[in-house]
């Protein structure tokens, strides 16, 4: 079993989270009519072996969707961080650290 | 090589069977091949059985960095139908279950090919009128397809949970009765014996780690046994496809490599002697009773991308109780063996036999999880295209650049999803 450090809730046993998707690739700007960006984003996979980014959601606990580093061939965890820059940046601050602990 | 026979049998039983040829030859790499295929799975054995067989090109090498059948092709449930509705999928498996039909002969060596038929259980009336429209479709294009109601299954499959108590009671079940089971072992080893009689060099233990092209065309190979030229390069390497695309200069392919655990029992006593398949929700389980009385079965992928080769607990409960669900009576039964697979999930659930980019490279991947039922039909049109530097009829539709124009073959409705069948 993957068990995955969650940064809100703590170390959690895999099958709390829903995997979603590789979590590498940044989709254009809705506004973007260019097909091939589309396209690239969309059907497109680096696929590596070795170390990924992937996006994870605690479902079965507090719902923040996470990026997390994991070898895919290992299974090795690395970091792991909220998906959202916002939620993550006001997880590093000391304070609020400490409230949800 | 002798034709294995009834009489051969009674002979070499009689003489101890001491004199039985090796099945195949165990060849090391020439310089050159007019075509090289990398991967010796299924697919990869049958492409070069094929392309002897129907095209005359004899001079052709199977490249395997383990053993034959040490992939998927050895990994798989077994299962075969060719219950499919978009054009595109319904013609080739069909193709391929015709091909089924006659493999054992055409090989002369017996892949167990067992037409058990296949039920597909449905539980709501919104199941029952789209699986009645792909076998609609289906029998359309010439291809069995029966609809069972809950009294009929009951009578083919007394043992199911028909409770109504049931989290989902059974309404019924699509029924192809020319589906079933065949020996995976058997099918890659007749696929070997057959090409190696036809001159076709099989080589173990021997990685392709690189390309070799001149002027924008590919003219051979690097491998952990040194270099190779070939005329033409087939890829058919399953899991691995993204990693050799990359080498090939490729680039990113619509591909995830996923892992897909199986399960086989203690054996038991005759107890199932169809394959019982149900997909609802996201529960997902399939099962069939093997000749030497095991039950072989499996369900979802694990979940998240993955070149491991071992499966995850998780699953193993969520496939159980899918057991369970469907089964009660194999509560006893213990568990004997469980494994894994690393499985070429495409963007839509369906494969591609095609050109590339690169001239004289050619691409069989994107089997998803039901590659094995795909194996002759995927050897056969292989080898056309490699011969013909072009597709036949029966694969045209399975190109990688389906996706840009539109033309998705999303059997089951996902949209852009690597884990569809
Ligand atoms: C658990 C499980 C259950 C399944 N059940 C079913 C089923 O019931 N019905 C069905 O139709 N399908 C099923 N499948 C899918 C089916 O097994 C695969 O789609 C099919 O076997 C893939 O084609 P293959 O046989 O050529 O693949 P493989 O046997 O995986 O062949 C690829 C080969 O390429 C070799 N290779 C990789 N990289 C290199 C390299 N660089 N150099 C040289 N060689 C290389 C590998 O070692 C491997 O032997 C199942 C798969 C699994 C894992
Ligand atoms: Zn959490």
């Amino acid at each position: 079993m993957l068990r995955l450090e969650c940064p809100v809730c703590g170390l959690r046993d895999h099958d709390e989270f829903t995997y979603l998707e590789d979590g590498s690739i940044t989709y254009p700007k809705l506004a973007n009519e260019n097909q091939d960006d589309w396209f690239n984003a969309v059907y497109l996979r680096e696929n590596p072996r070795g170390r990924h980014i992937e996006k994870w959601h605690h479902t079965f606990g507090c719902r923040t969707v996470l990026l997390v580093e994991r070898d895919t061939l290992t299974h090795v965890i690395g970091k792991i961080k909220p998906a959202h820059p916002k939620i993550a940046a006001a997880l590093k601050q000391p304070a609020t650290a400490k409230k949800r602990s | 090589m002798a034709r294995y026979s009834a009489w051969q049998i009674l002979k070499q039983g009689l003489t101890g069977n001491k004199s039985w040829d090796p099945a195949w030859r165990d060849a090391s790499p020439k310089s050159s091949y007019d075509v090289i295929i990398i991967g010796g799975g299924g697919h990869g054995l049958a492409t070069a059985y094929y392309l002897a067989k129907n095209h005359g090109i004899f001079n052709v090498a199977v490249i395997e960095k383990g053993w034959i059948g040490g992939g998927n092709a050895g990994r798989n449930t077994t299962i075969v139908r060719s219950n499919y509705f978009m054009e595109g999928n319904t013609e080739f498996y069909e193709h391929s279950l015709k091909l089924w039909e006659n493999l054992s002969q055409e090989l002369n060596y017996n892949v167990m090919f067992s037409q058990r038929g296949h039920l597909n259980l449905f539980f709501t009336p919104g199941q029952r009128d789209a699986m009645i429209r792909k076998y609609n479709i289906m029998r359309l294009n010439g291809i069995d397809g029966e609809l069972l109601d809950r009294d009929q299954l009951i009578s083919k499959v007394p043992h199911l949970n028909y409770s109504q108590e049931a989290r989902l009671p059974i309404l019924g079940a699509l029924y192809q009765g020319r589906a079933g089971t065949a020996r995976h072992d058997a099918v890659n080893w007749g696929f070997a014996r057959a090409a190696s009689n036809l001159g076709v060099d099989i080589i173990q233990n021997c990685e392709v780690t690189g390309f070799i092209s001149t002027g924008g065309r590919l003219v051979g190979v690097e491998t952990s046994c040194g270099e190779i030229r070939a005329e033409k390069v087939g890829m058919a390497v399953a899991g691995s496809t993204s990693l050799l695309a990359h080498k090939a200069g490729l680039g990113r392919l619509p591909i995830e490599s996923h892992k897909l655990q199986a399960f086989v029992s203690e054996p038991i006593k005759p107890f199932l002697d169809s394959v019982v398949v149900y997909g609802v929700g996201h529960g997902h389980f399939y099962i069939s009773q093997s000749d030497k009385g095991g039950m072989v079965f499996g369900g979802n992928l694990d979940g998240y991308n993955s070149y491991a080769q071992k499966g995850n607990l998780p699953l193993y409960s969520d496939v159980a109780s899918c057991a369970m669900n469907m089964m009660p009576a194999l509560g006893r039964v213990k568990l004997l063996r469980q494994w894994a697979g690393i499985m070429d999930m495409s963007m839509d659930g369906s494969p591609f036999i095609t050109k590339t980019d690169l001239d004289g490279l050619y691409l069989n991947a994107g089997w998803c999880y039901g590659g094995f039922k795909a194996t002759p039909a995927s050897g056969w049109c292989f080898a056309h295209t490699i011969a013909h530097d072009a597709p036949h009829d029966v694969n045209k539709l399975l190109t990688l650049d389906r996706y840009k124009t539109g033309h998705m073959l999303d059997e089951s409705g996902h949209g852009p999803y690597p884990k569809s069948h």
